[in-house]
């Protein structure tokens, strides 16, 4: 078993506590920057968590030098540098939907928008 | 060997791929429009030469840049990933002809090359994910075919498509974002990122908390890629309201190969593991598959929006193909996977019949096709067509999924299954008997009476479907071989 003892991998729980900050504004925020901005959140808790497994006590970076032995793991930097681009595409592609949602509707939050659709959907039914 | 067949499984990543910025400097609609029927073209090509390949030759193993595994990623084709590639590429090959004439009534002029744009880094998306035998390899070409299915979804005419490309979005980057924890954790444990290498190291960790809470958030995370119920609410609104041409292609390939790389992680890379085994998840599995399939259906039964009744029928087939993996014998294996193929073929077949009717009516309001039969009696025989392969009639691919299904629930002695595959084909008959119902039996609205047919260029790719619906329904062995090789040697690497 995984030992979860309070001090001993305290970067974890912080880790799983900005997750759950970042999940938490993705789903009771209307807004939808707010929302995007919590997917960002989210998404970063996880970029922490591949650096902290990636973590070699007394570890440096990892340059081919004279007398350094003992570095990081660079794997996890290099796949978390592939997995920044994409949640900036992301983030990117989100706030640009969001700009066209604003344009055509007036509104960006969610549940004044469910409303306005429900209520295109009864228009369409009676035309 | 010659250069293509032995670079044959990353020419079917790549070629799309490079391909897609061209469409960006072609700019022109009709010259974008003709390079990417091309690359679709050569890419089916390349993706039969691949299946035979696999067929006479066994699985093919690629190290990218010649770096040899498990450091380097390596592709790693096998019968089902060849079958799944193939089922992607002939799908592109026919949606392209298709999608000129639809998108140019749907899309303003200026945006058409974007849209093949991005339809062809779509396409090198799914297909990175059936070929890459690399977790995270994965998690890249998914979030490639996920992004440029946002654009292509949010690009619809209607403004609620903003809407529903925006939350797809949302729960779309949720998923693959849980599905990156989960390898996360797993890199931690095993320090390798290979499939095949993962598969041998897990067992050893298997009974450690981080490795449950990996399979538990990959599990969740593509169950909301592959809308797996309850993680189906991004879906209907995304296929109503993307352009009829991309609804096609979404419909019939992305959720299946998000199904294809959930087999991959729980058949290979847990496969020693026997996850649904060892962690009592089976059950859990068929009771969701078995929720959706009925969700699903009652839903679209009282749908009147009828893209939007296929979509929810979509979330039905996909507990079918859950269902199918989850039982456990290769007759049920087999026929999840045949389903992928066959629902691909159908849906996609139905989802034309809607883009025929939008180009002429400008509606898929379950009203408006009041006589349809006399105003476009081609469209409306072929929505009869692929309505009777959704409900699963013999002669059909539908009956084909629907006997091995309850064959292999017989097989593992659920005869309760079975009966409710039964049922639940029962209501597909009702949500498709009120669209034929409206379509034959009601007299059109004043002014309509006149018959309109569809132009030859959606016809013909839709019957050219049609077509593959009724040869595969008649003469199943191609794919059920295909099907049984693959399921076999899911289920022979777990033992």
């Amino acid at each position: 078993m995984v030992d979860l003892s309070f001090p001993g991998l305290l970067n974890y729980w912080f880790v799983f506590l900005l997750m759950l900050i970042g999940l938490y504004i993705v789903i009771a925020h209307e807004n939808l920057i707010k929302k995007i901005v919590g997917l960002n959140v989210f998404q970063v808790s996880v970029f922490v968590f591949y650096i902290s497994v990636a973590k070699v006590k007394g570890g440096t970076a990892p340059i081919l030098a004279d007398g350094i032995e003992v570095y990081s793991n660079p794997l996890p930097h290099v796949l978390i540098l592939t997995a920044i681009v994409v949640g900036l595409a992301m983030t990117a592609l989100g706030l640009a939907l969001v700009v066209r949602v604003q344009e055509s509707f007036g509104i960006i939050e969610d549940d004044e928008l469910r409303a306005l659709e429900d209520q295109q959907e009864d228009e369409g039914n009676n035309a | 060997m010659s250069f293509i067949e032995t670079h044959i499984s990353v020419l079917v990543v790549i070629v799309p791929l490079i391909a897609a910025p061209f469409c960006i400097l072609l700019r022109n609609s009709v010259t974008a429009w003709a390079w990417a029927t091309v690359v679709c073209l050569v890419t089916m090509a390349l993706a039969v030469q691949l299946l035979q390949q696999v067929w006479l030759g066994g699985t093919i193993s690629y190290d990218l840049g010649n770096w040899p595994g498990p450091w380097g990623i390596v592709y790693r084709v096998d019968e089902l990933g060849a079958f799944v590639v193939l089922i992607v590429a002939a799908l592109a090959a026919i949606v392209l002809p298709y999608a000129k004439t639809s998108i140019e009534r749907e899309i303003p002029k200026e945006r058409h090359y974007l849209v093949y744009c991005m339809l062809l880094l779509c396409i090198a998306g799914l297909l990175g994910m059936a070929v890459t035998s690399d977790a995270f390899n994965l998690f890249v070409f998914l979030e490639i075919s996920s992004l440029a299915t946002y654009v292509l979804v949010g690009i619809g005419q209607d403004r609620r498509a903003l809407t529903a490309a925006l939350r797809y979005l949302i729960l779309g980057t949720l998923g693959a974002t849980f599905y990156v924890i989960g390898i996360g954790m797993l890199y931690q444990m095993t320090g390798s990122l290979n499939m095949t290498d993962l598969a041998t190291l897990l067992p050893a960790v298997q009974d450690t908390r981080t490795v449950h809470a990996a399979l538990a958030f990959i599990v969740v995370g593509f169950g909301l890629k592959l809308a797996m119920f309850p993680l189906h609410f991004w879906l209907p609104n995304a296929y109503t309201f993307a352009p009829s041409a991309v609804t096609v292609f979404l419909a019939a390939t992305a959720t299946k190969v998000a199904i294809y790389s959930l087999i991959r992680l729980i058949f290979t890379v847990f496969g020693d593991i026997e996850p649904l085994e060892t962690y009592n998840l089976r059950f859990a599995v068929i009771i969701l598959a078995v929720a959706g399939m009925f969700a699903g259906s009652l839903m679209a039964i009282f749908q009147t929006n009828i893209k939007r009744m296929l979509a929810y029928s979509s979330v039905a087939q996909v507990g079918y193909m859950i269902l199918g993996i989850s039982i456990g014998n290769a007759l049920a294996m087999a026929g999840g996977i045949i389903h992928m193929f066959n629902h691909a073929l159908m849906k996609g077949a139905l989802f034309m019949v809607m883009g025929c009717v939008m180009y002429m009516l400008g509606s898929v309001k379950l009203e408006d096709m009041a006589g349809l039969g006399k105003r476009m009696p081609f469209t409306a025989a072929a929505f009869v067509a692929g309505g009777f392969s959704l409900i699963g009639v013999p002669l059909t691919v539908g009956f084909v999924s629907k006997f091995y299904l309850v064959q292999g629930a017989l097989l593992a002695g659920w005869w309760p299954i079975a009966l409710l595959i039964m049922l639940s084909s029962l209501l597909a008959i009702i949500y498709v008997w009120r669209v034929v119902e409206m379509m034959y039996f009601r007299s059109p609205a004043i002014g309509h009476g006149q018959m309109t047919e569809a132009p030859m260029t959606l016809l013909i790719p839709t019957y050219v479907l049609l077509a593959a619906v009724f040869w595969f329904g008649i003469d199943a062995t191609f794919t059920g071989d295909l099907a049984m090789a693959a399921a076999e040697s899911l289920l022979g690497g777990s033992k």
